[in-house]
Parts: structure tokens; sequence; C-alpha cells
């Protein structure tokens, strides 16, 4: 190839990798100056920013989990009720067992999403199941329905019942203007997420491993090793999520994971993660869910139901994953360009 | 009347940085087997994909009939009548014969729905053309052997009134029987006034099918001549053709101690029995043709695959291997191949990829040392020259050349002592293939063991201390740089399987 292909080719992409990259950040920009003229006083108020932090916590923690799960090419799509189980131990082991002790009903929730987490891994790596959309879409099940039993299917409230140390990760607010303690949560999990991922070797395996798991098996990478490690770490995150939602809704609620699995998912491709592994970041991960829970919070203040924030939120995702697919064909054809 | 059905003229066809076909010409009369011949890498595929349409050529005519058309994609190059039967079978196999047969068209009722009663008979007739009607067009395909379903991929591809019908290598997955079953088939097709290019590595299968013969090499059109009267030993003498050249910069090698030695390996249907010695400050080359078993040796050894029998000593010592992780471990480094699918992570950075063997090296912890892998990586980029313009750059963005040194720069990272290079300047051009033998020159130097699998006979030539030939999964001969067999001649008898001296 001569010389001037070669910088041709990669000025386009260079510009098209900004793009890309900034994408989500601009959206969330127009999405912002869009509410703000659409709903004066009301979006742009610090209150209600501060609401929108609180909103995007749940979906932030289990989104970085899911993002593991993407770079390496996979999916984990019992996140959703992996939470909810962590929820509802609490609640059973506050209820039924008279715990309020908050470090132990903390390291229960997490171990018990940890350890299902682990599971998935186990499942996914060690029976050579054809894909983490089989095990944990079986996983999804289980969980849900080991969360109905242990609490019969009942909803079990935490008001006034002496574990406010565990609520107040998920509802305290702190500083004058009302900063939660959840979002507090999400910079401190984030930063050693961007750490995890850039600065260790099991961070870069990871990434290795999603983009090309037959490259990283001939360089000696124990593949299996990783993937297990990333499953388990997404059941840790659905752990964290667990308790913060315990706070968030105030009661153990089975029915309430309807859109964990999807929001994250979403957030996750917004973001720049891709289907096809081996990409994505812990801040394009933010990104992503700060845009969901924009749109969310703007729709509810147009007094907009449930009804049209779905439809807002699935064309979303549609319009993401096909910026996905369009970044997938412009990196296909600098590939081609680039090696022959 | 036109002499040829089809015709190429003067067409070249170039990839960035490389021609893979330079002014070829070839005609195919009406109603004859023509062979095509030539060495791994010759260009028989560019010439096969020019023909079907898959790649346009910069320059030249491809006439049909004696008319001028261009192919711009593969269903052009069909509707004028160009089939062509891959190596690989693209059957589906849970489909019953006749939706394989009309895969890709359909004959439709006046109801708009599929005719099935048509399209049964005539996948009946077209198999029957082929001289088997004794296959029943309902049959799922899977449930036939391999030579049947060439048959109903040869159907599918004349049933679209083929004028010529390519054969890539047709016999390479069949039994010795379904090799005489088709050599009926293909004589039929022929009487029946089908012009058939009828590639194979298979000198004898030529010898026996074919009406006249091309050879090519490098590209290039070498010869077109009949059959009758030719030689065995003129074909190979024009496969294989032009002579020494110097673009290999050769430093003879200081052959130390036995770093690695194996007995008797043996894998179900690839492996049949190798054994070899390979010592430190040499290069051993494996020679032979493709598929002949030398990547799946390299593979067994790094436990990329697994082996059923035989032993590898290390520097004398007995090993067992059980994963490239530990063959990593015992000093041994391996060069896919396909660089793009086994060797690099694309997606990822220069720097990230040359630590991705050895990442202990660079850790601290659970933290990468970041600041000495930057400049770990730098200096390797300066001392193999990969042209990049930093070390974060994606792998994706480097050309063949460059990819190819920073999987180098990765195994030089592990510190190894045996350095596996399967194809290494395989799609690499000229320039940069010097810079990887000189690559390769550094490291005997330094008291490496060296083995390469190379098709390029220039190559095995230029740079071996010795060589090894590989036919069907077994050690055909071994010869040293010194010996009277070390040429081109007798390595590719011994690569076809013929006796040398």
């Amino acid at each position: 190839m001569t010389s001037a292909a070669i910088t041709k080719s990669k000025k386009k992409t260079g510009i098209g990798d900004i793009l890309m990259k900034l994408g989500p950040l601009m959206v969330l920009t127009i999405l912002f100056i869009v509410f703000s003229i659409a709903l004066p006083d009301k979006f742009l108020r610090v209150s209600n920013l501060m609401n929108i932090l609180k909103q995007t916590s749940i979906n932030c923690l289990i989104g970085s989990g899911m993002l593991l799960a993407l770079i390496t090419a996979g999916i984990d799509l019992s996140v959703g009720y992996n939470t909810i189980l962590a929820t509802c131990l609490i609640g059973v082991l506050m209820q039924n067992f008279g715990i309020t002790n908050p470090v132990i009903l903390i390291a229960s929730a997490i171990g018990i999403s940890t350890l299902a987490g682990f599971l998935n891994g186990t499942l996914l790596t060690r029976l050579h199941l054809p894909h983490p959309f089989v095990s944990t879409l079986g996983t999804k099940y289980v969980f849900w329905g080991i969360a109905l039993l242990i609490t019969s299917s009942k909803t079990i409230g935490f008001t006034n019942k002496g574990i406010d140390q565990v609520l107040w990760i998920g509802k305290q607010t702190i500083f004058s203007f009302g900063f939660p303690v959840s979002f507090l949560l999400i910079v401190v999990v984030y930063c050693i997420f961007d750490v995890f991922l850039n600065r260790t070797a099991l961070g870069r395996q990871i990434y290795c491993v999603g983009g090309n798991p037959e490259a990283a098996r001939m360089s000696g990478i124990r593949s299996a090793n990783v993937l297990t490690t990333v499953y388990t770490i997404s059941g840790l995150m659905c752990g964290i999520a667990g308790v913060v939602l315990a706070g968030r809704l105030n009661t153990a609620n089975t029915a309430s994971a309807a859109t964990y699995d999807t929001d994250a998912i979403a957030a996750c491709i917004i973001g720049g993660a891709s289907f096809q592994g081996g990409k994505g970041t812990i801040w394009g991960t933010l990104l992503g869910a700060l845009l969901i829970s924009a749109i969310r919070n703007g729709l509810n203040l147009f007094s907009a139901g449930n009804d049209i924030q779905y439809i807002v939120i699935g064309s979303v995702i549609i319009v993401a994953v096909t910026i996905d697919v369009t970044r997938g064909k412009i990196e296909a054809r600098a590939r081609k360009m680039a090696t022959v | 009347m036109n002499e040829y059905v089809v015709e190429l003229r003067h067409v070249t066809k170039k990839f960035p940085g490389v021609v893979a076909m330079r002014d070829m010409h070839i005609g195919i009369r009406p109603g004859e087997v023509h062979g095509l011949i030539g060495e791994n890498g010759a260009g028989k595929s560019t010439l096969i994909k020019v023909l079907t349409g898959v790649h346009v050529p910069e320059e030249g005519d491809i006439l049909v009939d004696g008319r001028k058309v261009v192919f711009a994609n593969p269903v052009q190059a069909r509707e004028h009548g160009i089939a062509c039967v891959y190596q690989e079978l693209n059957i589906v196999p849970m489909l019953p014969v006749v939706d394989n047969v009309f895969m890709g068209r359909k004959i439709k009722n006046k109801f708009g729905l599929l005719d099935y009663p048509r399209m049964h008979r005539e996948a009946r007739e077209a198999l029957t053309m082929l001289g088997h009607p004794e296959i029943d067009t309902k049959t799922e395909c899977g449930k036939l052997g391999i030579g049947l379903q060439q048959m109903v991929e040869i159907a599918k591809a004349v049933s679209l009134n083929a004028k010529l019908l390519i054969m890539d290598e047709p016999t390479s997955s069949l039994g010795e029987q379904e090799v005489k079953q088709l050599m009926t088939t293909v004589r039929r097709l022929r009487d029946n006034g089908i012009a058939i290019l009828f590639v194979s590595h298979k000198l004898e299968e030529l010898f026996e099918l074919c009406d006249r013969v091309t050879v090519m090499r490098d590209g290039e059109h070498i010869m077109t001549e009949d059959m009758q009267g030719m030689t065995n030993d003129r074909l190979i003498q024009a496969m294989v053709g032009r002579t020494l050249e110097t673009q290999f910069p050769k430093i003879p090698g200081q052959k130390g101690e036995c770093f690695l030695k194996v007995t008797h390996l043996k894998e179900a249907g690839v492996l049949r029995d190798v054994s070899f010695e390979a010592y430190g400050g040499e290069i051993l080359t494996f020679a032979g043709l493709v598929g002949a078993g030398r990547t799946e040796t390299m593979r067994a050894i790094f436990a990329a695959d697994r082996l059923d029998s035989g032993d590898i000593y290390i520097k004398g010592k007995k090993v067992s291997i059980k994963s490239p992780g530990a063959a990593i471990r015992h000093g041994i480094a391996f060069l896919t191949e396909d660089r793009k699918g086994q060797g690099l992570v694309l997606s990822q950075s220069v720097k990230t990829n040359m630590i991705l063997a050895n990442m202990k090296r660079f850790q601290r912890g659970p933290m990468l040392k970041w600041r000495q892998i930057d400049r770990q990586s730098r200096e390797l980029v300066k001392t193999l020259r990969i042209k990049t313009p930093t070390v974060n750059e994606v792998t994706m963005q480097l050309s063949g050349g460059n990819q190819q040194k920073v999987v180098i720069g990765k195994w030089i990272n592990c510190d190894a002592d045996i350095y596996i290079f399967d194809e290494p300047t395989r799609g690499i051009d000229v320039g940069a293939k010097v810079e990887v033998y000189n690559v390769m020159n550094d490291l005997v130097r330094q008291g490496k063991c060296i083995i390469m699998i190379s098709s390029e006979l220039p190559e095995v030539l230029g740079m071996s201390d010795r060589v090894i030939v590989m036919r069907g999964g077994r050690v055909m001969a071994e010869l040293d740089k010194e010996s009277d067999h070390f040429n081109q001649e007798d390595i590719m008898r011994a690569a076809w399987g013929g006796e040398i001296g």
C-alpha cells in the first residue's frame, strides 16, 4: 500500500472514530438543550438533574458488568433477576431471620449475586454451552424463581424496619444540592473499572479474548478463566445494584426487574460497545446510561406515560445498534484497505 | 463458432502492494477438460475468482463466446454460463437434494408458489446427465456420501446451463472410488459439450482426465499445451521454473544443541508418523504441499491441537505440553500462518498485541507497567522497523508486513528459544519479506532455533539450513543444505510423492 493511501484511510477512520466516540455525548447535549427549551424551569433544575443521577445508578451498576460480558462478545441476560435476588435476600434475612446488621445484609446480598455470576461463568466455560445467551437466559429464569421462592412471591417492605443503614446507600443525598450517595458510588466504581480495564493485565485480556479468542488462546491466555471472572464480576455488580435498589424502592419486589437487562445492554451499546466484542469503554457506558435516564426523565416531565417512553427508548436502542453496525462496516472497510 | 467458450486476454489483477495476476491469458475450448496447475500462491485462485466475477481485474478482457464481457459480481458470471464447484461444498445438509440444486433460484407456478414437481423433474434430469439417476431428489443431502453431495453441487452448477464448469481441487476430500465416479461424470459433462477447467494438485488426475493443461507461476501464464506427450518432469519444471534470486539475505547458521526433538507424532487423520530434530542456530524448514501436515505438526507440538501419541523433548528433557500457555513457558513461539485470525487482536493497539503472550513480564501484581510496556514496544518498533505512527495505533491499520512484525515482536517479548514461523512471508510485499528474513537471521545469530513452514520453494532454498519435506502426514525426505538434492526439482518430487535420486 502506498503511504498516501495509508494516511488517507487513517484520516477517514480517525474522524469517524472521534464522531463515534463523541456521538452519545453529542446526542446527550442536544437532548439536554431540547428538554431545557421545551421544559423551562423544570428540566434544567439542580434537583431534577440530581434526580436523573439517582435514577441512573442502578443501570450504571448493572451496565458495568454487562459491559464486561459484551467486550468478550458475550451477554449476561440474568442481570435483572440477579439484582432482584440480592434485594429479596436482604428482605428475607430481615423479615424471616430478624437480621438487621447492615454488614451481614450487604455482604449476603453481594455474596449471593457474585455466586450467581460465578455460576453463569462456570456454565459457559465448563459445560461449553454454545453462547452465554443460552446459559444466562436459563439462569435468568432460575434466579427469578429463587427470588419468588424465598419471598413466597410477596413484596417485603423496608420502611422503619431498622435497616436504614443498608437503605442509606440507595436513598441518601449529600451536599446542599442533594447529590445522591448512590451516584457517588458509581463514580468510585467506574474509576475502578477504568483502571481495571485499561491498567491491569486481566482487563487487557478481557478485550483480547473478546477481540480475537483464537489469537488469545494461541498466546497462552486462558480464556475460560477470563470469561468466568467476567461473569463473576457481572454478578458482583448485580449484588451492589441490589443493595442500592433496596434503598431506592424501599421494598423487595420480584416484579420490578422488567427492563434492567435490556436497559444495561442499551447503555453499553449506545456507549460504544459492540456485540462482536473487543470494544467498549466504561465512560461510554456512563454516557449511555445517562442518556437513557435523561430521556425517561424528560418524557416524565412532559407527563408522557410508559407507553411513549417505551417507544422512544426502543427507538434509541435501534438507532444505537444501527450506529454499531455502521461502525462495523467502516472498520471492515478500513481493514480491507489496510491489509491484503 | 469461436475457438474458445471463455477466454482471458492480458488480464492483470492487483491488490494493494501485490500483483496477484499479471498479463494472464487462457482459452478454454468447448467440450474439453482443461487442467490448471501451479504452486501454492501461483495465482490459480485469483484466476478462478476473476472468472467467477469475485474479483474484477484492473486490465485485460474476459471473452465469452468471443464477446467481451465484464463481470461486476458473481451473479453476472453465472448468467454468462460460468459455474464453479469449490473445494468446500456449499451444501445445506438439512435440506433435500432438490432444494440444494435450486438454491439461489426458483421456479414458480402460476400461483407464485414454488413449482416443486417441475423442480424435482429438472433436478432429476441434471443428476441423470451426471450419470447418477439413482439419487432421490427428496433425500436430505446430509444423508448422502461426500461423493454424492458433490454430485448435487455439480448438478446445481450445470442446471444453470453452464458453458464452463470450474472445479477447484474437486478430489481433495474424496476417496479412491469417489474419484473414479467423479472422473466418469466429468467425462460425461465434456461429451455433452461443457468445458471444464480442472484445478488440481494431483498430476495423475491431470494425465488421466485432461485434454490440455495450463501452468501458472507467480501470477503469470507459463505454458498451455496438449496433455498428450506431456511428462511429469516437464510439468514440475514449468511450475518451479525460476532460478534462485538474490532476495534472500541468508547467513549460514551455526548448528548448536538440539532444542526440540519429537518422535512418532500421530494424530488421527492428520499426522501418520512425524519425527524430527531441530537445533539452535539454524533454520529448519518444512516444505510440502498445502495439507501435507506441516502446520498440523506444529499445532500439535504447541498443544493447539491434541496429539494421539508421540513424544516431545525440549533441550533433551521429555515434556508434556498441555496448552499453548505451557508451550510458551517451555520457550516455544508460534507465528501462525493466519496472522489476522490467530496472531493478532486487530482491534487492539500495537503495544497490547506485543504483550499478549507474556503479560507477566510487564506486571506488578495485577497492574500492568505501562511505562515499561511503552518503552519496550517503542524499542521493538525501532529494531523490527515496524511502520506505525505510534505504539498506540490499532493493528488493524497496519499493512500485512508490519502486522507480521508486530506478531514477531510479541514472541520476542516472550524470550522464546524455539520460533515456529508458519508461512512468515505470505501475503506481504517483497521489501517486507527481506526484513522478516533479517529478523530471522538475527534470531539465528542469537542461537535461537527457527522452524519455518514455507510453500514457496525459492524461500525454502534461500533461507534454510535444513529442509524436511512432508506429504500426507509423513516425513518424506530430509535434505541438508550441502546435499546434492537441495534443489527445487527434488523437493517438489518428494512433495508430490516421488522418489529422490
